[in-house]
């Protein structure tokens, strides 16, 4: 789903960056509680099959296949400094051989061929894993490093079902709003500013091109339209759907261009050709590193985000090896090395006391919990309601795709 | 000993060769049967899964698809109102692609053909082929920096950019297949309407339309079934558009909907198919 993925996070990029995020980061900390809670009992809404986990570590299997977003297991082809897969074959005699995937649906087809062992799946893609069979529960207690994970990714909706825990959380992110300080003025502090139909920033708004964007809408309408009740922005019904697609069609007399590729998003905030929209850390760090003048935010209604999973198949051929690798990969050196190549914030606690740059974690909020309190994670929408309504029926995610043809027209 | 290896080889070629000498039937089989198998396999039989597709459906949690026979992709597609909006689009972006490009690479194509010496034309020649060394995408990223607000045009992003940039991708289609008619064109058919008296117009409206349509026909398949079937342009500098192809490629890549891909991929199949159909009416397929 958002493909082409950011591949170079750069730290030397990152460190540039990081004084002046941090400062920003600082002024828009607590600034509200609007967002509320972004956990929805979604692994609740349905059966997984019946798979055991994995009893006890054996032997490793001598290679372990993966697949991957690009930048989650760099072997120093991109950069000979960025490597975290030769270590862990040197300590474990585990060969990887990664697959890397461009979205989500290609993640879940791969898997589905049963040649891979485990998969980094996001939010969109995990309970698609689980209800389908594809991946199998996990022994926590055979990863020892994941005592050292942020409570707040632990047994969540997208990574659990009835407190089963399905995977290893890696990393996470949010959508930010990012504008250019120079036509931009006064500073926003919400998403408003995106949504306004009498925008004076006519033609210059930018928005993410998934149909994934139409949560943005609804956690939107969730504080400027309470009156329509959505409680959970991927969990929409008719009239919900209808409502953020109206707002979004509105929306779309004001936009620019839509961006998937992020090298485009930078490019159109360096030219000025956008002034506002929304982003990612990673871009907001590539933008500024040009000296383009642009600030980022997490606006007062909250934002929609990312939180990675590593799982394995059910059907793994080298499940140990599978095992020894979800350790490794969240390992506080490894953990700290692919959350600075990638730019996003680290899961393991202990990440933060590895990373290059020593205010990484604070530019990424990882420690952050108030901050994630109000960012939505990118989540499936299925037919049963992820908020827990059970007397109508939700959107899913083919309805979102048309929804998102017709708002494009 | 030398004599009998090489004997042997020999005398089964020999054999070969008579039986086929005498059994035309299998020689032409035997010809035919891999570009048959290409065609029939590959190319007809991957038509064929995606016209079947087409009436499967997909399990909305899943992603798997169910193979049970459906008209719902098809009353979709004709009942839903942006899929007409977004066919009409592309079928224009094409038609106007088309146009550009006969308009631009005619006068160009005529130049090379008869007006250049001939070691300019080689020149000429390879200077329309260089750009299609060089990446679609990188050529696409350089319109984009071009049209930004800030770039050497800066038009902006929208219908116009991805028209003018997918007119200059798909020049050198249409240069070619003209150009290559132009030469066939006898030079003596043009001093002939000298003589008669006729005009450069009259010359070009009587004379060298007539003899290059079926050239000017071939290039135009190219460049309107390639810019029929463009996504990308359309993502780079096609700012908050669609075309066909987005729809196609957001329900395979997005939505994970084969079914419906399919069937909106048979959309252009079906507008290349009636633009064959009316080609083929002006008999210029026969005289290529």
């Amino acid at each position: 789903m958002r493909s082409p993925r950011p591949r170079f996070a750069r730290p030397s990029l990152v460190v540039t960056a990081a004084l002046a995020l941090a400062a920003v980061a600082g002024c828009g900390g607590g600034s509200s509680t609007a967002g509320g809670s972004a956990a929805a009992p979604g692994g609740d809404a349905f059966t997984p099959p019946k798979i055991e986990a994995l009893k006890s570590l054996g032997p490793g299997e001598g290679q372990v296949n993966l697949v991957a977003w690009a930048g989650y297991a760099e072997d120093g082809s991109n950069d000979p400094k960025v490597d975290w897969v030769h270590p862990f074959e040197k300590a474990t005699g585990c060969t990887v051989n990664t697959k890397t995937a461009g979205t989500s649906d290609e993640m879940v087809n791969l898997m589905k061929t049963g040649e891979y062992d485990a998969v980094s799946a996001s939010g969109d893609a995990s309970l698609r894993l689980i209800a389908s069979g594809t991946v199998a529960p996990v022994n926590t207690d055979l990863v020892p490093n994941y005592k050292d994970v942020f409570e707040g990714l632990k047994l969540k909706p997208w990574n659990s079902v009835d407190g089963v825990a399905y995977g290893i959380p890696h990393g996470r992110g949010a959508n930010l709003l990012m504008w250019r300080t120079d036509t931009v003025q006064p500073a926003p502090d919400s998403w408003g500013v995106v949504f306004d139909p009498a925008s004076p920033y006519k033609g210059k708004v930018t928005a993410y091109d998934s149909p994934i964007y139409i949560a943005d809408a609804a956690l939107y309408l969730m504080s400027a339209k309470p009156e329509l009740g959505i409680k959970d922005p991927y969990a929409l019904d008719d009239k919900h759907l209808q409502a953020a697609v109206d707002l979004l069609k509105q929306q779309k007399q004001n936009i620019g261009e839509y961006w998937s590729d992020y090298t485009k998003a930078v490019q159109s905030f360096k030219s000025g050709d956008t002034a506002v929209g929304t982003t990612w850390q990673v871009i907001a760090n590539l933008v500024e590193a040009d000296k383009a003048p642009v600030e980022t935010t997490l606006p007062k209604e909250g934002s929609t985000g990312w939180s990675d999973t590593w799982m394995v198949a059910a059907k793994a051929k080298h499940p140990n090896c599978a095992y020894k690798w979800l350790d490794w990969i969240i390992s506080p050196m490894a953990n700290a090395q692919v959350a600075e190549w990638f730019g996003e914030a680290p899961s393991n606690v202990k990440a933060c006391a590895e990373t290059s740059d020593k205010s990484f974690c604070d530019t990424y909020h990882a420690t952050d919990e108030e901050y994630f309190s109000k960012v939505h994670y990118w989540t499936t929408p299925i037919a049963q309601c992820l908020d827990g309504r059970t007397d109508v029926k939700c959107t899913d995610y083919s309805e979102w795709t048309r929804a998102w043809t017709e708002i494009k027209g | 000993m030398t004599t009998t290896t090489t004997a042997a080889p020999a005398g089964v070629r020999r054999r070969a060769a008579s039986f086929l000498h005498r059994h035309s039937g299998v020689r032409l089989s035997l010809l035919l049967s891999a570009p048959l198998a290409w065609l029939g396999l590959a190319y007809l039989g991957a038509l064929a899964a995606l016209f079947v597709t087409a009436f499967w459906s997909t399990d909305v949690f899943t992603g798997d698809v169910v193979r049970v026979f459906t008209w719902a992709n098809f009353t979709d597609l004709v009942t839903g109102e942006v899929y007409r909006t977004v066919a009409l689009r592309s079928l224009g972006v094409a038609a106007a692609v088309t146009l550009i490009d006969l308009v631009v690479a005619f006068p160009m194509a005529f130049a090379m053909a008869k007006l250049a010496s001939p070691r300019a034309q080689r020149w000429l020649v390879i200077a329309v082929l260089t750009p299609l060394w060089a990446s679609y995408l990188v050529k696409a990223y350089a319109w984009r920096v071009m049209l930004s607000s800030d770039g050497v045009l800066g038009w902006g992003y929208g219908l116009t950019a991805t028209v003018v940039t997918l007119s200059y991708l798909w020049l050198p289609y249409m240069i070619l297949p003209i150009y290559a008619g132009l030469e066939r064109l006898p030079n003596s058919l043009l001093d002939a309407a000298g003589d008669l008296g006729a005009r450069g117009w009259r010359t070009f409206r009587t004379v060298v339309w007539p003899l290059t349509f079926p050239a000017a026909v071939a290039g135009s398949i190219f460049t309107f079934s390639l810019s029929l079937g463009d996504y990308i342009t359309v993502k780079i500098v096609g700012g908050k558009t669609q075309l066909i192809g987005n729809v196609v490629y957001d329900n395979i890549g997005a939505a994970n909907n084969l079914p419906f891909a399919a069937a909106v991929a048979t959309v252009p199949v079906v507008i290349m198919l009636v633009y064959l159909a009316a080609v083929r009416r002006t008999g210029a397929l026969e005289s290529l």
